[in-house]
């Protein structure tokens, strides 16, 4: 009896032990992950004189906001601020419309070649825009949309993924609520607007978030259909002006543009975590 | 609830069933319209176009005719070789080191403590940015001599090693990037995942005497399949449709190094105006994208009869 329990503490002690290590481990993985952002606040923060010391993360005593003053100033902020918002908006409100008029007619209407229809669907979610560049653009063009913000949303109008997030949301509602609606005289166009789409809420938002957070950090696509200043996102004015202050070895001042590209989404997220972290789980696992 | 049930057992005239089947169609076909056309000028059309322009090739006359030549010449390109191969190693050496490592850190951080949430959203947050963000910072990161890399080997004595610039690095650095970036997305699933397996069969488990190791193989691993089959097939598309960070470092250099199928057709599109030839590379990259989902979606299939 008691060598078995002192077996048990020995083992629990190796146990513990292997939890600190584990622990220790996982706190220092957490750091590696972390010092890239940690650079990017220190060296945004220090006088670009620094010299050999811009590496460093220790922050410098002399701290101060020149470098934010100076990418404001060199790069259009604001511009692409703004674009960026309408980008995101923009696609975002289309798709809502689009992806609750499909994901309803699948989860509710059963039709003569839905299963055909829920295929072609499919096809979408592994073509997205990016492999489909060189044909969309020359669409583009045909459409007189290139080099538009209208023809950057374009493309991400009708969203596959959106349609079937939408469809498994639809069918978790039971049918009760309809009905009941279908009784007191609603028309179908009511029953979805009043009835469904308050209960669909949670799909919703969790599609919000998942599209702002992918086309607030798009590159390629908008990098391909725009070529004037005028239309350039947060990301493509990144990087033209990383490029430039790049040559320059002006780290400080691309760490603070970089700063003012990345901190709406991670402010977000600090402030709304939970909601976030559930809307990648929820579209990605359903 | 009326069912479908009930609703055959009630005697319905056939004309009735009719014109309840075309309204049910009409109103299914307005539903469905905005999303068909969009798919169809943005989706469909394009693919038909693609083929076609993969297969037209410009003569002198002016007169174009179909034929393989874009294909000829795409294989025959050395480039293109050095890109399908090269994205071959870049997805095999970002996918499982960044699976490895995510479930690593889901198992590590499952605990709701504020300690794991705290380690958790260090994990998420390269996720949230830009890749040309993160590019934006690893070049500072990974440059000779006064790079974050360089500088904190320095202080060890090691000499500056040139990440970006040495073609036998250049890859490898790609690499460490993206598994930065995407390891931290990837855990997510894996915390939903293991929040899917019941506490007890662990609690059995230690009863029965089975270590950490022992658990985490034959209870973790096991459920986490149709997690994991999940993970693969995001992380397989990301490897094909994302080269942001390697047109704003690299430019698929040095020496090819670092070139991928899709920033070869981003070059050949963009800087030698060569449609044919990146109409042609769309095509075969597409012909692989559908048949490797084609494969992921069986093994998805597999991966959900294990589980039920």
């Amino acid at each position: 009896m008691k060598a078995e329990r002192s077996i048990g503490r020995a083992r629990q002690r190796k146990g513990n032990s292997t939890a600190l290590a584990a622990t220790i481990l996982l706190a220092a993985s957490a750091f590696i992950w972390m010092t890239p952002f940690l650079w990017m606040l220190v060296a945004s923060l220090r006088p670009d004189n620094a010299g050999a010391d811009m590496a460093s993360l220790w922050p410098s005593l002399e701290s101060g906001f020149g470098n934010f003053v100076e990418a404001w100033t060199s790069g259009d902020f604001p511009l692409w601020y703004l674009n960026t918002v309408i980008l995101c908006g923009g696609i975002l409100i289309v798709q809502l419309v689009t992806i609750t008029m499909a994901g309803y007619a699948f989860a509710r209407l059963d039709f003569p070649g839905r299963q055909l229809c829920f295929y072609l669907f499919l096809l979408q979610l592994m073509l997205v825009p990016p492999v489909l560049i060189i044909p969309n653009l020359v669409m583009l063009s045909d459409m007189g949309l290139y080099d538009t913000l209208a023809g950057v949303m374009a493309p991400y109008f009708a969203s596959a993924f959106g349609v079937f997030l939408m469809r498994q949301t639809f069918k978790t509602i039971p049918r009760d609520f309809e009905e009941a609606a279908l009784v007191d005289g609603a028309t179908p166009v009511q029953i979805l607007w009043r009835v469904l789409v308050p209960l669909a809420k949670p799909g919703l938002v969790a599609f919000s978030i998942v599209s702002v957070t992918a086309h607030w950090n798009e590159f390629l696509w908008p990098l391909m259909s725009t070529t004037s200043p005028g239309n350039q996102v947060l990301t493509v004015g990144l990087a033209s002006f990383t490029r430039g202050a790049e040559s320059a070895s002006q780290w400080g001042v691309i760490a603070a543009g970089t700063f003012l590209v990345a901190a709406p989404l991670l402010i977000a997220f600090i402030l709304f975590q939970r909601r976030f972290v559930s809307s990648f789980v929820f579209t990605g696992i359903k | 609830m009326v069912d479908a049930a009930t609703m055959s057992a009630l005697p319905i005239s056939s004309a009735t069933k009719r014109r309840g089947n075309i309204r049910v169609w009409r109103r299914a076909a307005i539903l469905l319209a905005p999303s068909l056309i969009l798919l169809a000028l943005f989706t469909y059309w394009p693919i038909v176009q693609v083929l076609y322009q993969s297969l037209s090739v410009a003569s002198f006359g002016g007169q174009a005719h179909l034929g393989l030549d874009n294909f000829h010449r795409l294989f025959a390109d050395p480039h293109f070789g050095k890109a399908v191969w090269n994205n071959a190693i870049y997805g095999i050496f970002t996918i499982f080191p960044s699976i490895a490592l995510s479930l690593l850190f889901a198992v590590g951080l499952k605990e709701s403590t504020r300690f794991s949430a705290l380690l958790r959203t260090c994990f998420v947050f390269p996720t949230l940015i830009p890749l040309v963000a993160a590019a934006a910072l690893f070049t500072f990161i990974f440059l000779p001599r006064f790079g974050l890399i360089d500088y904190q080997l320095g202080r060890f004595g090691l000499s500056a090693v040139n990440w970006l610039g040495d073609p036998d690095l250049a890859l490898a650095s790609v690499i460490l990037i993206t598994i930065w970036k995407n390891a931290g997305y990837y855990m997510l699933f894996f915390l939903a995942g293991l929040q899917g397996i019941p506490e007890d069969l662990h609690e059995a488990a230690r009863v029965e005497g089975a270590t950490t190791f022992q658990r985490f193989r034959r209870i973790t691993l096991p459920l986490l399949r149709p997690t994991m089959t999940f993970v693969f097939v995001i992380a397989l598309l990301q490897v094909l449709t994302t080269v942001d960070h390697i047109i704003l470092m690299t430019s698929g250099g040095p020496n090819d190094a670092t070139n991928l199928i899709l920033f070869y057709i981003y070059e050949q599109a963009a800087q030698n105006y060569d449609t044919g030839l990146a109409a042609a590379a769309t095509v075969v990259s597409l012909a692989g994208l559908l048949v490797l989902s084609l494969i992921s979606l069986r093994t998805l299939e597999h991966g959900i009869h294990y589980e039920g």
